[in-house]
């Protein structure tokens, strides 16, 4: 049977439909693994993988970690701020450093778009891409779609927008080259400092205006204004961004119909969106999460199961 | 290639009869007993087995489910073409059953192993019994044998085995499929 078409998973970008599929299919029957009394697999117990992180990261991390242990593979966790690299090692030599350990696949965080793309030119080992400063975050796009592929039945014909930080956003792109891949449509909506001026190029609307932007969608993304990646003021405040972009119940319940409400977190509570939107039965936030191990189990399965080269 | 059809048309139903009046002779009413059919090929069996039990104890529940044994396999990143899982589909409760798993051809016994291995994630079961349609002897590779076995067959290892089940291929036969030389 067919596997995947790519080696290492760094990007959407390098996944096409039927790819997508088949994490789909596999993470379903992951998710059934998950809901038994005992949660684990013994696929990956010949395989051990290190989680990199050059950034910060809680949920990705955990959710990397949890999956590769629900598969038996053996892990070691690396983090940036506690190591050498602060001594000025590169990154090269810190990947084959620690692949010379007998490390078989690295799942990598770094600040630096095409990190992984890079590592994965020069090192031996499969790479999965856990976000590449404003690039791409695959496991984000793939479970974000699950998760809507669950609650809606399909992903196909679905409005889904994005809302907020586009241009800073990793999710964002993977989002939005994953939906289109799956055949859903796509708006992004923020303030025009925060849209890529090119974004359009990617087939998708842009909107300005949060209320028309809802009132199109079935699904709404709200992301995070990442203030760390932002080196210039973009917007005169946050109460300012707020008040324009920020998702209340009010506005939730103005609209005629009942949207679907994600966010990757970690969320800005009263920011992009408000405590009783967060935690209403409309938000799929919490689903988003255990759904991301079973993605990640999937990914991991499926790439560790290709044949040796 | 050559084909030669070891098993078809009634001799195949008469086979299956027998190997339910052996299920009942041990399991009487089924009530402490469940069928499991082992992802791909034998749930075609267990359905077809589960299917003639209701039809011949009308009044009893009979229990029957997939297992999907992917991820307990031993070739799992030893082999050329990707493993992929299918469904597991158990909704009953296994915890001091009588486990009754099914495949269509017991060859290596290694399916069985790793179906055991997975097995365990739902519980732990009174018993376990097999039942193969199919016993391909002096071939096994692990020290496992079939409770229930519809036929025997000695083969040699080039030789393929391959049930065809009126559901999904049109006919219910067995044939031995040999290369040519």
């Amino acid at each position: 049977m067919a596997g995947l078409s790519t080696r290492h998973l760094l990007g959407i970008k390098d996944l096409n439909p039927a790819d997508i599929q088949l994490i789909f299919e596999t993470a379903d029957t992951f998710k059934s693994v998950l809901n038994r009394p005992i949660k684990k697999v013994p696929s990956l117990r010949d395989v051990t993988i290190a989680n990199i992180f050059f950034e910060n990261s809680t949920r990705t991390r955990l959710s990397f970690e949890l999956a590769e242990r629900r598969l038996s593979a053996d892990t070691i966790n690396f983090a940036a701020s506690s190591s050498s690299v602060s001594k000025g090692e590169t990154l090269i030599d810190t990947v084959n450093n620690i692949l010379a350990m007998k490390v078989d696949m690295v799942v990598m965080r770094h600040p630096y778009a095409g990190a992984g793309i890079f590592l994965s030119k020069h090192v031996k080992a499969q790479i999965v891409n856990a976000g590449d400063g404003a690039h791409e975050h695959p496991t984000q796009a793939l479970l974000d779609a699950f998760s809507i592929r669950e609650k809606l039945g399909d992903v196909a014909g679905k409005k889904v927008v994005i809302v907020g930080d586009i241009l800073h956003s990793r999710v964002a792109l993977s989002n939005i080259l994953c939906l289109k891949q799956l055949g859903a449509e796509v708006m992004v909506c923020g303030p025009t400092t925060l849209i890529p001026k090119y974004i359009s190029s990617l087939g998708v609307r842009v909107e300005h205006n949060l209320l028309k932007a809802l009132n199109w969608c079935d699904v709404a993304n709200m992301l995070r204004i990442q203030l760390e990646r932002q080196d210039i003021k973009y917007f005169p405040s946050l109460r300012e961004y707020t008040m324009l972009f920020g998702l209340n119940k009010q506005i939730l319940d103005s609209l005629d119909k009942e949207i679907i409400v994600m966010h990757p977190g970690p969320i800005n509570r009263g920011v992009e969106i408000t405590s009783d939107v967060a935690d209403s039965k409309q938000s799929i936030i919490l689903d988003q999460v255990e759904n991301g191990v079973a993605i990640r189990m999937a990914v991991l399965f499926l790439l560790a199961g290709q044949s040796p080269q | 290639m050559q084909n030669l059809t070891l098993l078809d048309g009634q001799k195949f139903q008469i086979t299956l009869q027998r190997l339910c009046r052996q299920l009942i002779e041990n399991h009487n009413d089924f009530s402490g007993s469940v069928i499991i059919g082992i992802q791909p090929r034998g749930i075609y069996l267990a359905k077809r087995i589960a299917e003639e039990l209701r039809k011949i104890l009308p009044g009893s529940k009979i229990q029957q489910g997939d297992l999907d044994i992917t991820f307990y396999r031993d070739d799992f990143r030893r082999r050329e073409s990707q493993l992929l899982p299918n469904q597991t589909k158990i909704d009953f409760i296994i915890e001091g059953k009588k486990v009754i798993m099914m495949d269509d051809v017991l060859w290596t016994g290694r399916t069985i192993r790793a179906a055991m291995d997975a097995l365990q994630a739902f519980g732990r079961p009174d018993k376990i019994e097999l039942l193969a349609l199919v016993d391909r002897r002096y071939s096994r590779h692990i020290p496992v044998s079939a409770d229930y076995v519809g036929i025997e067959v000695d083969s040699i290892a080039s030789q393929k085995v391959v049930v065809s089940w009126k559901e999904t291929d049109g006919e219910d036969r067995i044939t031995l499929i040999s290369e040519a030389k």
